[in-house]
């Protein structure tokens, strides 16, 4: 209160003073004031009552006092708008005179002075000034059209000064080109779609020529303008390498990077067996080594963007896993970042260094270091097999260390091993089993239940292990609980005779004194399990689970390829797309590797950017049964790969009611359809109209060759303007189907042009159950938009070729069935007998295994095998001389766990 | 491009700001406090922030943090590359840079930012060219300022270099002696594991130059071995094409000093390791002690003398004291920072250096988990440890004789030693 009355008052005297000052006749003396003014300003003293007084020191011919009054104009103008436009006479006048040093100054602080009433008044002096004589003029004139744009865009493109900051890319200075550039740029992010840097080879070589003699930061404004330009082919684009590698020398890290990441994009499109190929890689590594010798910051952007180059293209920095070795000293972001990499680049020639150094950063200081290193060991063990066991035997000595969180730690990572390399080394459980009472961590705690589990049969006392946890069992996190109860029911499984009291305490625990949800389903549902059917129990609880994947934490390829072509960008920081987060860039174009020249694969990083559809990196094992095999331990650190029938098996009931007409009776026997010929095929249909987008009409139908699907697509193009950078991609379907390879559509596609495209799928794809069952939702991208449709499948394209069982297991499968399983219906008006009929559903892949005739009925017994592993078995009765067939159609139960 | 400028003081103070476009305001600092709190020390803060509708970019000098603010989408090299030449012209500016220096320059600290970036874009940003434009503070110009009431310290001058080809050089460059020197500084990064054997090792080396050289001259300097050269980072002014072709540099210089080249050699067979150090450094399970005996002596040394060799420990918390004799220099341990610094000088074949004696620790508290790091400083004069050396220096373009000179020294970089 008091003390900020009295330093008010003394300010307030303060200010006086300097009016008289900045009044004063003496041209010293006022300078002297406007010096104190800003000296004050900086600070942040509000000194805006003197306005008028500094604006009325402006008309002087000193440059220095010209110099302080424009500072204190750009601090003030917007709170005194007014009083602004006292200055704009100046200005104008400032813009005109014979030293370009003053009317560059004039034209830039015009362009800071944020103020509406201002701008009209500028855009006659920055039209000149854009013309001026003098580069040094031109170059600050393209800088002011950017805060031109900044403040008023409509009037700058209005008055036509875009296309003025157009041709100054022609310039004939250097300097000026860079900084039309710069500022074209800036623009071009508001408006992603304006074509405002249209590249094409005059431009480039232009670029490339003003890139030899610009400064440091036109160089970095220039290789980022490059980095969008697509070459026409391969030829073009190694010319352009070879203009651009010799800024990889470059003692500018950011200009460095900016190269590094035109060479990435475009030797894309460069042939493998090309010598310059070579070349070119070998030259990428000293550059980025020498990024890690810089300031830590500098290395810190320089590690996010190797760990993106490692993953896209590995042998560049192969042989250079010392350079990422840690020094104690190094700040902790950039000790984290390095091990990463160290992970990424271990292989089994250098993996005995790699866990040396990772032991030797675990007993470091810093805890989160520590349990990163801890954490890198597991992951050298799945990653490179042959080092698993040095890995495991390391991870013992850390045990032994009894480093509360390295223990820890430790034990969540051998979970890990144990899945990777099951039955091999459990002989450790013994030593980890001494640690159980410092665990405190829930995921550690989990980690070592589940352990326990797993193993309970060699574990001679397991139940008491799994006792002792359960005393707290409330109090413990969801993970561990969850946990525990799975546990506990596999201990049952494996032991039943000594743990049934165990197990029904356990499930009472879950299912009665909880108020979780999750763990209240799982308990339940483990509860009917154990008590109707102890053997399926035993099938779903202690099945096998799949193999969890090498590598962990991969960008996923399409992300990859977009993020490579943002090398030191933010988004390469923090590895997401720039649409996912700069708030400034409306509408961001998603950037795309260019295909490689004549060769599929980079057809193949060519085509894949759909981003609105980006599959999960790791797939989410939401459903039920991935949850009860246990797959839900913690967070996915190491990627668990998705059990592909599992989510099928949730919709089998569903393929035995509305699924089972279509399967066996719409589909092979339909003679609609054209089952004359070698293979089943229905008719081409629309899928998408060309109204509904932009002018492209995709209609298709699906077949079955040589064992593999394929997407059977003829794209048409209504538009006026040609199409191209088609690409494809699959929501997650029922049984799995995704592109086998890339969309490969010869492009362009010109205006009233058709193509016939034949897309191979495969069902290894993400699993989802779709209604109707055989629904598949398909996003198309082209040059124009992505564009979205669904489709149906006839199921018979998922009937495998080895789909024929063998009699006596169709006889055994056929009894086991229960009567709900059936199915039956009648096809009217097919005039075949019964031979013709078992040969063409062979064509169809539905085997006839045998064939009885009773009372003049020819009865066909069928098997159909889908590609997901399920059985369909059919019985066909025709009356002879009758067209209308029987069909009863059995779906097997035996596969799947419900 | 770059928004705003704030200079905060470790103790969080925000003692400077400069808007480049729009204000923003100082409260987007308080992302940077949030991280700073959560870091163990200044080093370890992040040097990029996200918030929810800027980013910050800093760098950490001086005691210093540098936060550049932006908007859009930027390099954050380009930025963090901008903040390290602003610390630097500050530093050549004014002796220092520091917040107080800072402080007392403030208007000087304006113009130059201001000079420095336009809208965000950099515009001047070497040193040559801005000090063309803006004098620094020289205490004869201060003095002559008070006396005769003040020169401008703003050049009313076209920045000539600023447009030309060579933009980091000015015209009419005029000396009585014209001289040229050139630095050759490498130093040593390596790590030792606990047997001395070398984990990883590699030399950054430089050449800073300091050319005082009238006219326009353009210069040739070549080496002896200049295959050793495999990964270089050049000053703009190095013509590129020449050296691919035939290993020379070819340069026209700028004013004054500047780095001319920087290099890397990471062959391990390139790398000498000067001097051998054995240590034992190792904490009872009981009584709460421990001990320690470091013997440091040269190794591979062409001859020339290790100097100024200094090993400094940063030891465990719970370390409270150290009990030491030595036979060379001094050693200090600061029970507050945990730091033992051992001065030895100069390493003699005759004498080897040995530091033992015990440590105390703080009684009751468990043996300490982690082992700690020697960090090993040392000076070798008239000595390029990669074996580099400058053939001769050949001056075209001009009439008159330089004097000429090179120097070599090599130094200890990130130097460490684990036990």
């Amino acid at each position: 209160g008091n003390l900020s009355i009295i330093l008010n008052y003394f300010f307030a005297g303060e200010i006086f003073e300097l009016k008289a000052e900045l009044n004063s006749d003496k041209k010293e003396k006022k300078k002297e004031a406007v010096k104190k003014v800003i000296a004050s300003m900086t600070v942040g003293k509000d000194v805006s009552a003197l306005f008028p007084d500094v604006v009325n020191c402006m008309q002087t011919d000193n440059l220095e006092l010209k110099k302080l009054v424009y500072l204190y104009l750009m601090n003030y103008a917007k709170s005194q708008p007014d009083m602004a436009i006292m200055a704009v006479n100046t200005f104008v006048k400032d813009c005109e005179d014979p030293n370009p040093l003053i009317r560059a100054l004039a034209v830039r602080t015009m362009g800071c002075i944020r103020v509406d009433k201002i701008t009209e008044y500028l855009c006659e002096p920055l039209r000149k000034c854009l013309k001026d004589e003098d580069p040094y003029v031109r170059k600050t004139a393209a800088v002011c059209v950017a805060k031109l744009h900044d403040i008023n865009a409509q009037l700058v493109e209005d008055q036509g000064f875009l296309d003025t900051l157009k041709d100054l890319i022609s310039d004939s200075n250097p300097m000026v080109v860079a900084n039309a550039v710069a500022a074209l740029s800036e623009i071009a992010e508001s408006h992603p779609n304006s074509n405002l840097l249209d590249l094409n080879p005059q431009t480039i070589n232009k670029l490339l020529t003003a890139l030899n003699e610009c400064t440091e930061w036109g160089q970095i404004f220039i290789l980022d303008c490059l980095a969008n330009y697509t070459p026409r082919d391969d030829r073009e684009s190694q010319s352009i390498c070879e203009r651009v590698t010799p800024r990889l020398s470059h003692a500018n890290s950011a200009v460095v990077l900016s190269a590094v990441k035109v060479l990435m994009k475009f030797m894309e499109m460069l042939p493998k067996d090309l010598d310059y190929y070579g070349t070119l890689l070998k030259k990428l590594a000293p550059p980025l080594v020498t990024l890690l010798s810089a300031e830590p910051e500098l290395q810190y952007v320089a590690l996010r963007n190797i760990n993106l180059i490692v993953q896209k293209r590995p042998e560049i920095l192969k042989h250079e896993m010392k350079v990422f070795f840690v020094k104690y000293n190094d700040p902790i972001y950039v000790k984290l970042e390095k091990l990463d990499i160290m992970i990424r680049l271990a292989s089994q020639a250098n993996i005995a260094q790699v866990l040396a150094e990772l032991k030797e950063y675990a007993t470091e200081v810093d805890v989160d270091f520590v349990r990163k290193a801890v954490r890198a060991i597991g992951r050298c063990a799945i990653k490179v097999e042959q080092s698993a066991e040095r890995c495991v035997s390391t991870l013992l000595d850390l045990i032994q260390t009894k480093v509360n969180y390295v223990v820890q730690e430790a034990i969540v990572v051998i979970k890990d091993i144990f899945r990777k390399y099951p039955n091999k080394y459990e002989s450790v459980i013994a030593t980890l089993c001494e640690n159980l009472d410092s665990l405190d961590e829930p995921e550690a705690r989990a980690a070592m239940i589940w352990i326990v589990g797993e193993y309970a049969e060699r574990i001679d006392n397991a139940d008491e292990l799994l006792e002792s946890f359960l005393e707290g069992f409330h109090d413990e996190s969801t993970q561990v609980q969850l946990q525990l109860l799975t546990a506990i029911v596999k201990l049952f499984l494996k032991k039943p005779t000594e743990t049934q009291e165990l197990v029904q305490q356990v499930l009472s625990l879950a299912t009665q004194d909880s108020d979780n949800p999750d763990l209240r389903d799982r308990g339940y549902i483990y509860w009917r399990l154990l008590s109707t059917d102890p053997v399926a129990a035993k099938e779903v609880v202690l099945a096998e689970k799949p193999l969890i994947s090498e590598e962990t934490d991969l960008i996923e390829p399409t992300l990859l390829d977009e993020l490579i072509c943002h090398i030191g960008s933010l988004a390469s920081v923090y590895h997401k797309p720039p649409s996912a987060f700069v708030e400034g860039s409306r509408g961001v174009q998603h950037k795309r590797l260019p295909p490689r020249s004549g060769s599929p694969e980079g057809a193949h990083s060519g085509g894949a950017a759909i981003p609105e559809a980006v599959p999960a990196v790791i797939p989410s094992q939401g459903d039920l049964l991935g949850d009860l095999l246990n797959l839900d331990l913690g967070p996915p650190t190491t990627g668990v790969a998705p059990a592909p029938t599992s989510a099928m098996q949730m919709g089998a009931m569903d393929l035995l009611g509305g699924g089972l007409d279509s399967l066996v009776g719409g589909a092979a026997l339909n003679c609609n359809c054209q089952t004359l010929g070698w293979y089943f095929l229905p008719h081409l249909q629309v899928w998408l109209l060309a109204m509904k987008a932009k002018g492209l009409e995709i209609a298709g139908t699906f077949s079955r060759r040589g064992g593999v699907i394929h997407m059977e697509l003829s794209l048409t193009n209504k538009a006026m303007s040609v199409m191209t950078d088609f690409a494809i991609q699959f929501n997650r379907n029922s049984f799995g189907l995704a592109p086998a390879g890339p969309l490969q559509v010869l492009t362009p596609l010109s205006p009233n042009q058709t193509t016939e495209v034949s897309l191979p799928l495969s069902t290894v794809g993400p699993v989802m159950k779709m209604e109707p069952l055989n629904n598949l939702q398909v996003a198309v991208k082209n040059n124009i938009d992505v564009f979205y449709f669904s489709c149906l499948y006839p199921i018979s394209i998922l009937f495998v070729e080895d789909g024929k069982m063998e009699r006596q297991v169709f006889l055994a499968t056929w009894k086991d069935i229960p009567n709900e399983n059936e199915a039956q219906f009648h096809i009217k008006d097919c005039h075949l007998n019964s031979d013709a009929a078992s040969s063409k559903l062979q064509s169809s892949n539905i085997f006839t295994i045998a064939k009885r005739t009773v009372d003049n009925q020819d009865m066909l017994y069928q098997s159909i095998k889908l590609t997901n592993g399920i059985w369909v078995l059919a019985e066909l009765r025709l009356q002879a001389g009758n067209s209308n067939y029987t069909v009863s159609g059995v779906l097997e139960r035996e596969r799947y766990r419900f | 491009m770059i928004h705003s400028l704030f200079l905060v003081s470790t103790a969080g103070h925000i003692f400077l700001e400069k808007h480049w476009k729009s204000v923003i305001s100082r409260s987007v600092c308080d992302y940077l406090f949030e991280a700073q709190g959560k870091a163990s020390a200044p080093e370890n803060v992040p040097p990029v922030i996200a918030t929810p509708h800027h980013y910050l970019i800093s760098v950490y000098r001086d005691r210093i943090f540098f936060v550049a603010v932006i908007q859009t989408e930027v390099p954050p090299l380009f930025v963090i590359e901008f903040l390290h030449r602003v610390a630097e012209t500050f530093q050549d500016y004014f002796g220092e840079c520091s917040e107080a220096s800072i402080k007392d320059n403030v208007v000087i600290v304006y113009e130059l930012l201001e000079e420095m970036l336009d809208n965000g874009f950099p515009l001047a940003t070497e040193a040559n060219i801005l000090k063309e434009m803006i004098k620094p503070p020289t205490i004869l110009r201060s003095v002559v300022n008070t006396i005769t009431g003040g020169s401008s310290n703003v050049g009313g001058t076209l920045p000539t270099g600023q447009l030309s080809n060579i933009p980091w050089r000015r015209t009419g460059v005029k000396y009585t002696n014209n001289e040229a020197y050139f630095d050759v500084v490498e130093e040593i990064d390596a790590i030792l594991d606990k047997s001395g054997t070398v984990v990883f090792a590699e030399i950054q080396g430089v050449i800073d130059a300091c050319v005082k050289l009238s006219g326009m001259p353009d210069l040739t300097l070549s080496f002896v071995n200049p295959r050793l050269l495999d990964d270089v980072s050049f000053h703009p002014c190095v013509r590129f094409k020449r050296w691919e072709a035939e290993r020379v540099l070819s340069f026209i210089p700028p004013d004054g000093n500047f780095r001319l080249m920087s290099y890397h050699v990471n062959a391990q067979n390139l790398v000498a390791i000067p001097v051998y150090v054995k240590q034992n450094v190792s904490f009872f399970e009981t009584g709460s002690s421990g001990r320690l005996d470091i013997t440091v002596g040269p190794k591979q040394t062409m001859g020339k003398t290790i100097e100024d060799v200094v090993i400094t420990v940063h030891m465990p918390k719970v370390v409270l004291n150290a009990n030491l004799t030595t036979n060379q220099g001094t050693s200090t341990y600061d029970p507050v920072t945990k730091v033992l610094v051992w001065d030895i000088g100069k390493l003699n074949q005759q004498k080897v250096p040995n530091l033992k004696g015990s440590l105390s620790l703080q009684s009751g508290a468990p043996r300490p988990d982690e082992n700690p790091t020697l960090n090993i400083d040392l000076r070798i004069q008239q000595l390029a440890i990669s074996g580099l050396k400058v053939n001769r220096l050949n001056m075209f373009g001009e009439k008159y004789k330089p004097f000429k000179g090179v120097k070599y020294v090599t130094k200890a970089g990130k130097f460490q030693v684990r036990t």
